[in-house]
């Protein structure tokens, strides 16, 4: 029991993460269509931004207050990794509307090898260590054999993803910039039509598809104090997975679909084999795509023809 | 001229400030990934280097380019001018044009041989006569699943791995030679192209996309971790090396390859002899996709690529018109994997990732999707290409001792992805010769059919 309940608070960490970086995947399909395949390198990307902001502030301004830097690096990450997607948006994906079909999914693989490949061209290939921020252990059960503990930096995570899903629920459901962006997924030429600038709320989209992709980025640096180059591939495919398993097009659903493919990998390497958990993500991926492919709150796909 | 005079200063001022606006932008999107650089010291310590020189000089080349581009795009066009595209002036020759290259392809090696020797020659016909083919013939397999039929396949790469294994196990625990192996290696990987291809039948283009993704991400997680059967990250080494038909390429002077020709014994045969293998498996692979193009499942794939639902009104099984290409290309697949195995000698896990996988696709599109000679011309760029920056040493001079070339490779090939969907969407072949036609066969934009070649 136990060693369930400390699984199952890993398993609510690394979900809010991949949950975060799904919501990214759903706005941008939802709203084009598109698979944007170089999301989970734009949240490594993140976490390289906020690890160096991070030792900026640390090394060379010298600031000692740890709330302080890791807020800083938070926002800085934020700000710096939007206008990346914005500008990659604006130079690999807008050409692309009205290309052929697969146009847009091989410019965002394009894309992904390119950022993935840049970071470790212009940071080196090897591994980054700082040490992990805010470890220190609050036990909530005193176990017979160990006691369940809770690290300050799990609560930051799990409370963050929360209030920013409500300030980001807030965001698509009560202001003009949510209702268009709403109508864009709905019907793209009608909402333009009635004056709604589409191309400005698809720049839009990306803007905070990858601002909360650097709120994950930069918990991630925070949380296992390492990050490589090669950190964006197994973190994108399992949020694109949280993604379509929720429901792809849902915001709720990204969540909830990234809380479940975070606990299910933390039980099964808790439970069977550390080994086979991409396995386990990978497979709940094709299994759903294939029985379930408008997810637990998705609408299902009408095709016309 | 009196307006253009006018309209001048204020196009160029206006052309300043975009640059000014890109040149910010660089510079914001410069920081901090560009501007510092974190390594790890002697104690694990990650400690910065400021990196402004290099950062500025970006931002002056953002700008430069922004501004030229700007003025590029809104120079007065004297008049416009709306050229009709004929077809193409090589139309008439292209038989002869294959004819010649494939009689190059065959002399190749020797004219390399007689110009650099047999120590020369040996690094070329093997880094890029070898390299080259191997590419080619998978880009022409992953052409029948994505360029023929339509369907996006990311992880093409997993059949690769399949044909590999199979001959690596089959000939190191079973010891069966490798003429044996090579069939079977085919017949397994259409076994798993299969296999994989049934469950992912109702999906279609993104999502199809992602799930052969997962599967190739699966069977490589499997290689790694079921070390019984695969022996894992360590892999399979050696595996016996290639045969002339039971007479091996050694240096020995009874039964082998040189003592039967009574020649010199040279280390250049046993490449020479596998560049023909490949050539060989290769233009199979792009003689059964052109014949089977005119059969009626070649017409159904394109008929499926062009629209499933048209297709199936028809009364086309879309069932069985998706396995057998799913089928065939996997099958090449794994032929090309079990020459892989036999070249190297040694396979693990980590020449099936999915940087190998978009390698191929990337071959396939920058081919333009469907075109056979595309994909020819896309692998010798980028397989070519980026041994040719293995050799690039004057760089080193020009940008420094640390500079090394090979390291961009992978940052170009992205690049080339992305802008060539952006100015070629239809490849470096751009062309479409129609499968079938009313009265007269003429080649059309690529611009006018949706998503391939035909």
């Amino acid at each position: 029991m136990d060693y369930f309940l400390q699984q199952l608070i890993s398993g609510l960490t690394l979900g809010s993460l991949y949950g975060l970086i799904a919501i990214g995947y759903t706005m941008v399909f939802g709203i084009i269509g598109m698979v944007n395949f170089a999301h989970g390198d734009v949240f490594m990307l993140s976490a390289f931004i906020a690890m160096i902001i991070y030792l900026i502030l640390t090394q060379l301004l010298g600031v000692s207050s740890l709330p302080v830097v890791a807020l800083t690096a938070l926002i800085g990450s934020m700000i710096v990794t939007s206008a990346w997607n914005w500008s990659i948006e604006r130079l690999a994906y807008r050409p692309l509307r009205g290309s052929f079909r697969l146009a847009p999914l091989i410019s965002a693989i394009g894309m992904s090898i390119t950022l993935s490949n840049f970071v470790q061209v212009v940071q080196g290939p090897r591994n980054k260590p700082i040490s992990s921020l805010f470890t220190t252990n609050i036990v909530i059960h005193q176990g017979a054999d160990f006691p369940v503990t809770v690290a300050y930096n799990q609560i930051i995570i799990v409370v963050g993803t929360a209030l920013l899903l409500l300030a980001f629920w807030y965001l698509v459901q009560k202001t003009s910039l949510g209702r268009a962006q709403r109508a864009c997924e709905q019907d793209p030429k009608m909402a333009a039509l009635l004056g709604i600038d589409v191309d400005r709320t698809i720049s839009i989209t990306f803007i905070i598809g990858a601002a909360l992709a650097a709120v994950a980025g930069s918990l991630y640096v925070m949380k296992y104090g390492v990050v490589t180059f090669s950190d964006g591939f197994i973190p994108g495919v399992k949020a694109f997975t949280a993604a379509v398993l929720g429901g792809i097009g849902s915001l709720p659903g990204a969540v909830l679909g990234g809380l479940i493919i975070g606990l299910i990998e933390t039980f099964w390497a808790g439970y069977f084999s550390a080994d086979y958990k991409d396995v386990a993500a990978f497979s709940i991926l094709a299994v759903t795509l294939i029985f379930l492919p408008s997810g637990l709150l998705g609408r299902p796909e009408v095709e016309k023809v | 001229m009196a307006s253009e005079n006018s309209a001048s200063p204020s196009r160029l001022a206006l052309a300043l400030k975009e640059g000014v606006i890109a040149a910010l932008l660089a510079a914001l999107l410069e920081f901090p990934i560009i501007d510092y650089q974190a390594a790890a010291n002697i104690d694990n310590r990650l400690v910065l280097t400021s990196r402004f020189g290099l950062a500025m000089t970006i931002v002056a080349i953002v700008f430069i380019a922004r501004v030229s581009i700007y003025l590029y795009q809104t120079r007065v066009v004297a008049r416009a001018v709306v050229k009709v595209k004929g077809p193409s002036v090589f139309a008439p020759y292209v038989q002869w044009i294959n004819y010649a290259g494939i009689a190059a392809l065959v002399v190749f090696p020797f004219v390399i041989l007689t110009l650099l020797g047999s120590g020369g020659a040996l690094k070329w016909v093997n880094n890029y006569g070898v390299q080259i083919l191997i590419y080619v013939m998978l880009g022409w397999g992953l052409n029948i699943v994505v360029g023929l039929a339509g369907l996006l396949d990311l992880g093409y790469v997993a059949f690769y791995a399949v044909g590999a294994y199979s001959y690596a196990l089959l000939s190191t625990k079973f010891g069966l030679s490798f003429w044996i192996c090579l069939p079977l290696a085919g017949i397994l990987a259409a076994l798993w192209g299969m296999i994989l291809g049934f469950p992912v039948l109702r999906l279609r283009g993104d999502y199809l996309a992602i799930v052969t993704l997962a599967f190739g991400e699966i069977i490589r997680t499997v290689l790694i971790n079921w070390t019984d059967f695969s022996n894992g990250y360590a892999g399979i080494s050696s595996i016996p090396h290639i045969t002339f038909f039971g007479l091996p390429f050694d240096d020995d002077d009874h039964g082998t390859f040189s003592s039967f020709f009574h020649i010199a014994y040279s280390p250049i045969h046993r490449t020479i002899f596998l560049y023909f293998l490949i050539l060989t498996l290769a233009l199979t692979t792009n003689f059964v996709t052109i014949r089977l193009r005119r059969l009626p499942i070649g017409r159904a794939w394109e008929a499926l690529r062009e629209d499933e639902i048209a297709c199936r009104s028809l009364g086309i099984n879309t069932t069985t018109t998706k396995l057998t290409a799913f089928a065939m290309g996997a099958m090449f697949a794994g032929f090309a994997g079990s020459f892989f195995a036999v070249r190297q000698g040694f396979v693990s896990p980590e020449s099936f990732t999915f940087v190998e996988s978009s390698t191929i696709l990337a071959i396939v599109v920058l081919g333009g999707m469907g075109s056979q000679m595309g994909v020819v011309l896309a692998a010798i760029l980028m397989i070519g290409g980026t041994e040719i920056l293995r050799e690039l040493e004057f760089l080193k001079a020009i940008f420094g001792k640390g500079f090394d070339p090979v390291q961009y490779r992978m940052l170009l090939f992205g690049l080339a992805m992305v802008l060539m969907m952006i100015w070629r969407p239809r490849g470096i072949i751009s062309s479409r010769m129609p499968s079938i036609f009313l009265a007269e066969r003429k080649s059309i934009s690529g611009a006018n059919v949706s998503e391939g070649h035909g």
